[in-house]
């Protein structure tokens, strides 16, 4: 390792070193063909199912029709996004984009940093690892098993949820939860918080722990109750890592999975509140065959991400914690 | 210890939260157990919460008499292995290439690795280009396109680079190419990053289910969270039976306490199963390997 760097380190300041080894770019890329074995199949497997599905973003600017290459089919030009903004689809899709975006934002980011401050709290250490244990569970369970879940939870016949209402005589008839509209938004981010909510805590705890005792001690010593050491202590030192998931969290607001609601909005009454970007493009391109179409919508959404990610990461350089 | 009122209200404020908090994010597993082992005419009447009223082992059976459901399980169990070892394999063999300073070209490499965490083509050319490639209704279409996983790449790198290179250098010195160094003194001493990632690989190809859904239309290929979504769907939309094959409708018929309620309750716990069994594990390592990913960051 260290005489291979060496030698390239002193080729250049050495222009008469080596007569045959002097070696020009194949020859030296044949006699370490093994290394470059070891990670040409893999860089090709990315250009293929990564980098040809971004030339295959030109689609988007045609009429593809099934069998064509991705640039065999007429061009269109912004035929495709001109139809998408002004569908009537459009006011709804980007509403509900937007709401279930920003509702997961506001509520599911700080729920894990909310229980984090709450178990570091706890001086109970089995107590602490059997929370732990138990709020990790729902992240390893996939979306169709906790979709199902939650509706047997909420269903009409003999759900716990509708149970429990009529036995507090809240409700006289059980309620279909799942098949309401407004309903929806709330069942979909409760379950978002539950499976992700301790599994998010992870970080935010390894961060905590990584806090000065030294620190608390002092504060108490000045008479700082818990809370105030929780508020002036713990929340600040932890700030830069919550900022710095702060802005993986905004790149990722208009992605936010689409997977929690293919699984909950089983229920065509709910498209007008269920209806994502995402969702859509599935809808559209592969159940309605609509490729190019899709194809141009989920671009859409592709470029506004990016935006929000620069503009996120614009803010947080400017508070000196960047992602770059 | 807890000098003041304040701070005792709300310690005991935390603990009452907690315990409420955790037992509320548990009661939908233990009420699903509940109901998969109560008959399911008698579950129809209401009221089962944690344990089951009239215990019956029936719902398990037509699960297990389903053909469609086992060869679900089959495919997801295959999946898993297959999908999981060769991942592992073929992305610890491209980091250790990319450790190599002596690696021409390494810069660029490592540029198109990264530029593809940042943007993707999106769904519909990577579903053309599945269809184009006639990996539509092939088991490979679970397997080839996630073999690579560029996150993975730099945790594996991430370690590899922290071995001693004294190890590495003495066994070039034995005579060992970069492939037996690979397989002989790296991989050997990478236990703890595989098991870490492998876990994480694992997890993930079992409950995946989205991708059979617009990849697969042949049933005998569908893994069991696919055929699951489709039961559970249906129940959400008609609360009818659920589609069956043959052989499990009559012996539902047969048992006459089944519901489809009670059917699918067991068959998600017959899904579930493998990652309660292996979740002792996941926790050990996933909180490490949740770390090594965020110390990346």
């Amino acid at each position: 390792m260290a005489r291979l760097s060496v030698d390239q380190e002193m080729q250049p300041a050495m222009p008469r070193v080596p007569y045959k080894r002097r070696s020009n770019g194949f020859a030296r890329f044949i006699r370490q063909i093994d290394l470059q074995l070891m990670v040409l199949p893999a860089l090709a497997l990315i250009f293929v199912f990564s980098y040809i599905p971004m030339y295959g973003v030109l689609i988007a600017f045609q009429d593809y029709k099934i069998g064509h290459s991705f640039t065999g089919s007429p061009w269109v030009g912004w035929k495709h996004f001109a139809y998408f903004f002004h569908s009537p689809d459009f006011y709804t899709v980007m509403r509900n984009t937007i709401v279930i975006s920003l509702l997961k934002f506001c509520i599911g980011f700080p729920a894990p940093i909310l229980l984090a401050l709450m178990l570091n709290e706890v001086r109970k250490m089995v107590f602490k690892r059997v929370v732990q244990t138990i709020t990790y569970l729902p992240h390893f369970m996939s979306w169709v098993i906790l979709g199902g879940l939650v509706a047997s939870l909420l269903a009409t016949d003999n759900g716990s949820l509708n149970m429990l209402l009529e036995r507090l005589g809240t409700i006289q008839e059980p309620i279909n939860f799942l098949s309401l509209p407004k309903y929806f938004w709330t069942i979909l981010i409760t379950t978002n918080v539950w499976k992700e909510i301790g599994f998010g805590s992870i970080v935010y705890l390894a961060a905590i722990a990584g806090v000065d005792p030294n620190t608390y001690e002092a504060a108490s010593i000045d008479g700082a109750s818990r809370f105030k050491q929780i508020y002036l202590i713990t929340l600040p030192s932890i700030m830069p890592v919550i900022s710095i998931f702060m802005i993986l969290a905004i790149g990722n607001l208009l992605s936010a999975g689409f997977e929690d609601i293919l699984v909950l909005a089983v229920n065509p009454a709910l498209r007008d509140v269920s209806d994502v970007i995402d969702t859509y493009v599935i809808r559209v391109g592969i159940n309605n065959y609509r490729y190019s179409y899709a194809t141009a919508v989920g671009l859409f959404k592709a470029v506004v991400s990016v935006g929000l990610l620069t503009i996120a990461n614009y803010v947080a350089r400017k508070s000196g914690n960047s992602l770059w | 210890m807890y000098s003041s009122r304040g701070d005792r209200v709300m310690v005991v404020f935390i603990y009452v939260f907690l315990i409420v908090f955790a037992l509320s994010t548990l009661y939908p597993f233990l009420n699903a157990i509940a109901i998969s082992l109560n008959e399911g005419l008698d579950t129809a009447k209401g009221g089962i919460t944690l344990w089951p009223r009239a215990f019956t082992l029936e719902n398990y059976e037509v699960v297990f008499q389903d053909e469609r459901l086992m060869s679900g399980f089959v495919i997801s169990v295959l999946r898993t292995i297959v999908g999981t070892v060769s991942a592992i394999l073929a992305t610890a063999i491209f980091s250790y290439g990319m450790t190599k300073r002596e690696l021409m070209g390494r810069k660029y490499y490592m540029l198109m690795c990264i530029f593809t965490m940042y943007f993707s083509g999106g769904l519909i050319p990577t579903f053309l280009l599945i269809r184009n490639l006639g990996m539509f209704n092939s088991f490979w279409v679970y397997i080839i396109p996630s073999l690579i996983g560029v996150w993975n790449m730099i945790i594996f790198r991430t370690f590899f680079q922290g071995l001693p290179q004294g190890l590495e250098e003495s066994a070039k010195i034995d005579g060992c190419g970069n492939w037996g160094t690979l397989f002989r003194i790296v991989l050997p001493l990478s236990g703890p990053v595989i098991a870490t990632l492998s876990l994480f690989t694992a997890v993930g190809h079992w409950n995946e289910w989205f991708v059979a859904s617009i990849y697969i239309s042949k049933e005998e290929l569908l893994p069991i969270q696919t055929i699951l979504k489709q039961i559970l769907a249906s129940n959400i939309v008609s609360e009818q039976t659920a589609n069956l094959d043959a052989a499990a409708q009559a012996h539902m018929a047969q048992a006459k306490t089944v519901t489809s309620k009670s059917l699918s309750m067991a068959t998600m716990m017959v899904a579930t199963l493998p990652i309660v069994m292996v979740y002792p594990f996941v926790q050990k390592y996933f909180v490490k390997g949740v770390l090594v990913g965020s110390l990346k960051e």
